[in-house]
């Protein structure tokens, strides 16, 4: 068996090196993390990931990597153990569709924009993210404890952020999305995600997250 | 497979629905295709892709799978008798991945915009980026190609479909715009390539002419002007 040699670039807040991570500790992957100064490239990470000069970047025997959902899905083809992605072509593609979809709609032009707006854009961004969660709280609806039912999978290590990272939006940016009477499967399933023994004690410590992007509002307000 | 058990929803300008296209006749796939009107959405579009109510959708089985690249992936992994279209190593598998998600996330993008930009000065300001992607393409097709004729080696693959579907829009903006972004001093392999990829037996008669692209792009533009126009 060729060696294993395993390297990760990340930044200790950033949600898309935390998916990449969880993957890794899902398949019993050992790797050595390499923090990044995403504010000070090094020139490590400017050789590595010329094209978008960002994090996560995996290194697996010399073979450089990036972009996080491409990491997963090399991730899970490379080490078959514990699965992410379902068997099935249809379920996968299911997986896939509603990944993309919560990174665009939740995540980058969803949650984030909407703690940082003022005015009528935050109502607009709000009221969007809202309805794009709706849609995942319709896919939770009666599926067990995770998207795949009781395991874990792509899908779940796609959202994740949700579960630790949107209450401290909700927070420092003073808006209200997750509403746990509106959304009582997504709220569930947010418990579960947290608890799971490959994420809980990995998760940045809150109140550093909070300094952090209290922060980037200030810096970022549109 | 029978004809009816697959069905396309598309719209024969979108290079996101002649990606399917081509996958579909790489695979020898029958088919059934119903032309959407962008203005006129059938209720089988609504229903099949409530979310973002667009083509492409395939649905076969009766059951509707949406957005192009999850599509190709999806007849690649459901039809494996027919030619691989993804590679088999995990490591090319994602460089094709990481390149398609360039492409349709940061280089179309521009070639979307560059088609409404006026003004000489913007025009150039794009186009500098535009051709600094075809750049860093030129390059990941030296690596992935190995000598070969297509990013996908011998044979068409993943890359190829996901950037080759966008040479039609290429050269109707190329002609929109008044200058040439691929050309064979500067990206020689992609000049080869295109001319090599929009001849393949799975291509021809996808990509819409150059002509009637253009021809479309001035009638959207006009019934924009319009829409914006102080009544």
């Amino acid at each position: 068996m060729e060696s294993q040699e395993v390297k990760l670039l990340g930044f200790w807040v950033s949600p898309f090196v935390h998916r990449v991570e969880w993957a890794l500790k899902l398949k019993g992957v050992p790797y050595e993390y390499i923090e990044e100064d995403i504010f000070n490239k090094s020139p490590l990470l400017l050789e590595l990931n010329p094209v978008h000069k960002k994090v996560p970047v995996l290194v697996h025997n010399q073979k450089v990597l990036a972009e996080s959902f491409v990491i997963l899905e090399y991730i899970d083809e490379n080490w078959k153990q514990c699965p992410l992605l379902p068997q099935d072509p249809y379920d996968r593609a299911k997986a896939r569709f509603w990944a993309k979809f919560a990174e665009e709609k939740i995540l980058s032009d969803g949650a984030w924009r909407a703690a940082r707006a003022k005015g009528d854009n935050r109502e607009k961004a709000l009221g969007s993210t809202i309805e794009a969660l709706e849609k995942i709280e319709g896919e939770l609806k009666g599926k067990g404890k995770f998207f795949g039912g009781e395991s874990i999978g792509y899908l779940d290590l796609a959202l994740g952020w949700i579960s630790y990272m949107l209450p401290v939006w909700e927070d420092v940016g003073s808006i209200k999305i997750m509403d746990p009477t509106r959304f009582p499967a997504t709220a569930a399933w947010m418990s579960e995600f947290v608890n799971h023994p490959a994420v809980k004690d990995s998760l940045p410590p809150r109140d550093k997250m909070i300094i952090y992007f209290e922060k980037r509002l200030k810096e970022l307000e549109i | 497979m029978a004809k009816s058990d697959v069905k396309l929803l598309g719209a024969w300008p979108s290079p996101f629905v002649n990606r399917v296209q081509i996958a579909l006749n790489l695979k020898s796939v029958d088919y059934e295709f119903q032309e959407e009107k962008f203005d006129n959405k059938s209720e089988l579009l609504l229903k099949s892709n409530p979310v973002h109510k667009k083509v492409p959708v395939l649905i076969h089985n009766d059951k509707p799978i949406c957005e192009s690249l999850i599509i190709v992936q999806y007849l690649d992994e459901v039809w494996t008798s027919g030619p691989s279209i993804l590679p088999s190593d995990p490591y090319d598998r994602a460089t094709a991945r990481f390149w398609a998600a360039y492409v349709d996330d940061k280089w179309f993008p521009l070639l979307k915009e560059l088609r409404t930009t006026e003004g000489e000065e913007a025009k150039a300001e794009i186009s500098k980026k535009l051709k600094e992607g075809l750049v860093l393409l030129e390059e990941a097709f030296i690596k992935c190609s190995k000598g070969k004729g297509f990013f996908g080696g011998e044979r068409i693959g993943y890359l190829d479909i996901v950037f080759g579907s966008f040479l039609g829009w290429l050269k109707a903006v190329e002609k929109i715009a008044g200058l040439k972004l691929v050309g064979e001093l500067v990206t020689p392999g992609l000049a080869a390539w295109a001319e090599r990829f929009c001849s393949h037996e799975a291509v021809k008669g996808v990509i819409p002419e150059t002509d009637r692209l253009v021809e479309l792009a001035k009638i959207i533009q006009a019934r924009l002007k319009a829409q914006s126009a102080p009544k």
